[in-house]
């Protein structure tokens, strides 16, 4: 077989740019696809040393047929979104072995980008965009070494790099004007959305204390006027109504348009820009009263968006802390409110029946419940022991250890057993201000549970016996509220006191926010708004494009100017002589094209001789140093002067 | 293809010609024929006349891209925008690079050796880059035959275009079109050529086992001197015909005049090769294919020799010179 058509040194950049582009990928692929893949670029590497032949036709398509079937047994398709990345880096494996012309290259190389493109599918952050910037580089590099094989590769490097620093400008362009469709055109597979953390609607012990050992950020929030106190930070999600004696479930939310509420005091104006969770939920400050277009409140109080929350989503809310939620009160939601599965924790059961019969109302009972918590020394823990069937009975009574789900769980279930309607709200508790960009930063470490009680005249009332139980956790964050030997589940930077990292933390953070609002935020409404601000309100797709035409064709003419421009090369010695020539023609004595240096120069001689020496020295320096065999800097400085000094 | 039309086929006055050359129409019909007309000089690549295209790959680049804007669309991938929207100007950039990589390049024709009939003539060009970049992979193709050079910055880049020879007489080198897919391969960007250069294509020699033809005996320039092979036999006056290798310098020496030195067993070998010794149911180009060969095995063996035509006689000589000369009037006879 022939040679390779790529050299090694532009081969290996090739390799380079893949694996980078790859690496990612390597993190979520199965074993045997990496090992398979590494083999094969190795292998590939190695018979470009060593200018050894490729490896037979059959060879390869009996590994290629190979590991389709192996990804369709892993998979059980060979659709979809992680089965196609598999395939694509496989396949791409294989054609490396067979790459030899020219055309084998290219379609490696466009291979490479789109492989680069399904990055984004899994993650679409600053490393990651770098990262793909750095594959880019490399792979067109190669390519620029396809059409000149001769090069040295960094000297590719620089054209590829430049290429694209030109580039750059026209990307802009495009990204802010073209016009920007919402997706998706063509259903999703059915794994698009696999693997992102959140809330869920269910609640068993341990399932928050789990989602809080990941700081991955939920949302950010920007107050626009007045900042909420932290005990006001209560971020309103899914509201779980059915329990079973160890899970509580959503019960069937009845979508609303409106919904009754009592509003006293100042309102808390906000932007909250929610992170994809994949389900349809939004976060707000109890009590939201002004809701996005997006969105629609159950009557729990509950805001969900119609589609399911897969892209990062920006919304403005108006929230009251202060508030009445009156609303929800009717006979079958109070049924539900009420309702307990038979025969579990006799001991709750029996302590709520005791607070039922002393004196007082709804109300009085609640402060009981909420003083048995306050008195109960129970411990604030990541993670509590495992329970057995009576949960309720076993936290209160026997554990005392547990984490913001056993308590209003059993609180909840202390208020049914005792006829109060009472019903769990996961959410969040808490948040930090970037002092950096100074919007709010929400995290899965916040998450958090508490109890709404129904009471007759005030309708739902907000209990949170975590903050009743362990005061701490509402006042200072999940990392006041943990004891120092226990706070080591935490994620690193949320326990951490050292101050330096905070604050790389947050301008990290703070970066990756403005990343999202404006890269990766960018959508239909964003460019609307924006374009607005320039002075284009609610403009057509035709005029996005004859704007996107025009300012792309400016960009590209700017460029082409540019490196079309004429460089004068003047060589400085000539540059002296041309003075000289000048200086010369003013006192009459014209250069005739045909003439020499010597010639010229004898002619002025005759016409001016008594500057005879001058001028015959001035010539022969210019003629010695413009065509003698060898430049002494000094003497082409005595050129500069003696012409300097020359006068008619 | 359209030689025949090799004078300017629109012979307008020089001020006619510069309204003109904004006419689309006219450009085209100057496009089609007008360039064909070998240019004399140096020929400048001006913008005007460089033409630049996608390649089947830039084709396959734009689909890719299609691709993966689709993809960005549906799955709202903000950074498959960006990556989507950077290649996008990538290719769009290297239209400039791939026109820049040819344009404003000056092209001028060098020598071109004689060659035989039905070999290969090395005609040579230079590109002369007088900008400050590296141009690099300029393809120069002739008749289907491609060579490629590069031409870095503020030099003159030799190439030698090859063309294959059918008959004798002049060649002139016809149109060669320089192209470049440098830097991405993604665009190709072209131009036509027609430096105005020649060179002499030899008839080619026959190979017919033939001995060299008989010394003719009444030569008038014989100057025998006995038997024997390259023997020195004696010295006479220089003519101007003489060989400077023959002449006897440290008897010029004492001499008044240059003499040239006699080798016994010349008068055998000096020739006369004529066209009227050939049969005469020779063709022409037979008849010149084998006087070719005479000449070539008389100059191998370093003969003195001439060469008779109709019309045309080339006296006795040796040397390259001589080679030449007669070649050229083999070449150049007219049947």
């Amino acid at each position: 077989m022939k040679p390779d058509a790529l050299p090694l040194p532009h081969l290996l950049w090739l390799l380079g740019g893949l694996l980078l582009a790859a690496a990612p990928h390597a993190l979520r692929l199965p074993w045997w696809i990496n090992a398979t893949a590494a083999a094969l670029f190795v292998w590939r590497a190695y018979i470009a040393r060593r200018r050894s032949a490729l490896p037979a036709r059959w060879l390869l398509l009996t590994l290629a047929l190979g590991n389709v079937v192996g990804v369709y047994f892993t998979y059980r398709t060979i659709f979809g979104r992680d089965a196609g990345v598999t395939l694509l880096v496989v396949l791409l494996a294989v054609k490396l072995m067979e790459m030899q012309t020219r055309r084998d290259i290219f379609v490696v190389v466009f291979l490479a980008y789109f492989l680069a493109l399904t990055n984004f599918f899994y993650s679409q952050t600053i490393p990651t965009a770098v990262l793909m910037l750095a594959t880019v580089l490399a792979v067109t590099s190669a390519l620029v070494g396809i059409n000149a094989l001769s090069r040295p590769i960094i000297a590719n490097l620089k054209t590829a790099g430049w290429m694209l620093v030109q580039a750059g400008p026209v990307m802009l362009l495009l990204f802010f004007l073209f016009p920007r469709v919402q997706g998706p055109l063509w259903g999703l597979p059915q794994d698009a959305f696999a693997g992102v953390t959140g809330l869920s609607d269910t609640m068993t012990p341990g399932s928050i204390s789990q989602l809080s050992q990941s700081d991955a950020i939920a949302f950010r929030a920007k107050f626009t006027g007045a900042q909420p106190r932290r005990d006001q930070l209560y971020w309103r999600g899914p509201v779980l109504w059915n329990f079973d004696g160890r899970t509580w479930r959503a019960g069937l939310p009845r979508l609303r348009r409106e919904m009754a509420i009592e509003t006293n005091g100042t309102p808390l104006d906000y932007e909250v820009t929610l992170e994809p969770h994949n389900r349809n939920w939004l976060f707000a400050l109890e009590m939201p009263s002004r809701i996005p277009q997006i969105a629609r409140m159950t009557s729990d109080y509950q805001l969900l968006s119609l589609p399911p929350v897969r892209n990062r989503i920006r919304y403005e809310i108006r929230s009251f802390p202060d508030y009445l939620a009156t609303s929800g009160g009717e006979r079958g939601d109070l049924a539900v409110a009420l309702a307990l599965p038979d025969d579990f924790n006799p001991r709750a059961r029996a302590l709520a029946r005791e607070w039922r019969g002393g004196p007082g109302d709804d109300l009085a009972v609640v402060r009981r419940a909420i003083d048995f918590f306050r008195n109960g020394r129970y411990e604030y823990t990541l993670s509590p022991p495992l329970l057995g069937v009576n949960t309720v009975d076993e936290f209160l009574f026997d554990v005392r250890q547990g984490f913001c789900e056993h308590f209003a769980s059993s609180f909840a279930f202390l208020m049914r057993a005792a006829g109060i309607p009472a019903r769990i709200v996961t959410g969040y508790q808490g948040g930090e201000i970037n002092p950096v960009d100074e919007y709010m930063v929400v995290r899965q470490t916040d998450a958090h549970a508490w109890a709404e009680v129904w009471l007759a005249g005030r309708g739902w009332v907000r209990v949170d016996p975590t903050a009743a139980a362990v005061p701490m956790r509402i006042d200072m964050g999940i990392t006041g509220a943990m004891p120092q030997g226990v706070a080591g589940a935490l994620p690193l930077f949320v326990r951490t006191n050292l101050d330096w990292l905070r604050t790389v933390r947050w301008n990290w953070e703070a970066l990756a926010n403005q990343w999202n609002q404006w890269v990766l935020g960018y959508n239909p409404e964003r460019q609307r708004d924006m374009l607005a601000r320039l002075g284009v309100p609610q403009p057509d797709w035709q005029t996005l494009s004859m704007m996107l035409f025009w300012s792309v064709a400016a960009v590209l003419l700017a460029i082409a100017v540019w490196l079309l421009r004429t460089v004068r090369h003047d060589d400085p010695v000539q540059r002296a002589w041309l003075r000289f020539c000048s200086k010369l023609r003013r006192a009459g004595i014209d250069r005739t094209a045909t003439e020499g240096p010597f010639d010229y120069a004898a002619r002025a001689m005759t016409r001016l001789p008594e500057r005879k020496d001058l001028v015959r020295a001035i010539a022969d320096l210019y003629v010695d140093l413009r065509y003698g065999a060898r430049v002494d800097p000094r003497e082409f400085l005595r050129l500069k002067k003696l012409v300097q000094e020359f006068k008619t | 293809m359209f030689r025949h039309l090799r004078s300017r086929p629109l012979v307008a006055t020089p001020m006619l010609d510069r309204v003109l050359q904004y006419s689309q129409a006219y450009n085209f019909y100057q496009w089609v024929f007008g360039r064909h007309a070998p240019e004399p000089g140096v020929v400048f690549l001006a913008q005007r006349r460089v033409y630049i295209l996608p390649t089947r790959h830039g084709l396959t680049f734009g689909l890719v891209l299609i691709f993966m804007l689709l993809g960005s669309i549906n799955y709202n991938l903000s950074l498959g925008f960006v990556l989507t929207f950077l290649l996008a100007g990538l290719g769009v950039v290297s239209i400039l690079h791939t026109f820049r990589n040819l344009a404003h390049l000056y092209v001028s024709a060098g020598r071109a050796e004689p060659v035989f009939s039905g070999d290969t003539a090395q005609f040579e060009l230079f590109l002369d880059n007088r900008r400050d970049f590296d141009r690099y992979s300029l393809d120069l193709t002739c008749r289907g035959i491609t060579v490629s050079c590069d031409a870095p910055a503020r030099r003159i880049a030799t190439a030698l275009v090859p063309m294959r020879t059918e008959k004798r007489g002049w060649l002139q080198l016809e149109r060669v079109t320089l192209d470049t897919r440098y830097p991405l391969g993604l665009m190709r960007a072209w131009s036509y050529v027609q430096p105005d250069t020649r060179t002499l294509v030899y008839p080619r020699p026959d190979n017919a086992s033939l001995p060299l033809p008989h010394a003719v005996a009444d030569s008038g320039d014989a100057i025998s001197a006995g038997t024997g092979t390259d023997d020195f036999a004696g010295l006479r006056p220089y003519q101007a015909s003489d060989s400077p290798r023959h002449i006897a310098w440290k008897a010029a020496a004492r001499s008044e005049v240059l003499l040239t030195k006699l080798f016994s067993g010349r008068a055998s070998s000096e020739l006369w090769f004529a066209w009227d010794d050939l049969p005469v149911d020779m063709g022409t180009e037979a008849r010149l294919s084998r006087l070719a060969r005479w000449v070539l095995l008389a100059d191998a063996r370093g003969l003195r020799y001439g060469l008779k035509l109709p019309g045309v006689a080339v006296p006795l000589g040796e040397g390259r010179g001589q080679k030449a000369q007669c070649l050229r009037e083999l070449a150049l006879h007219e049947a």
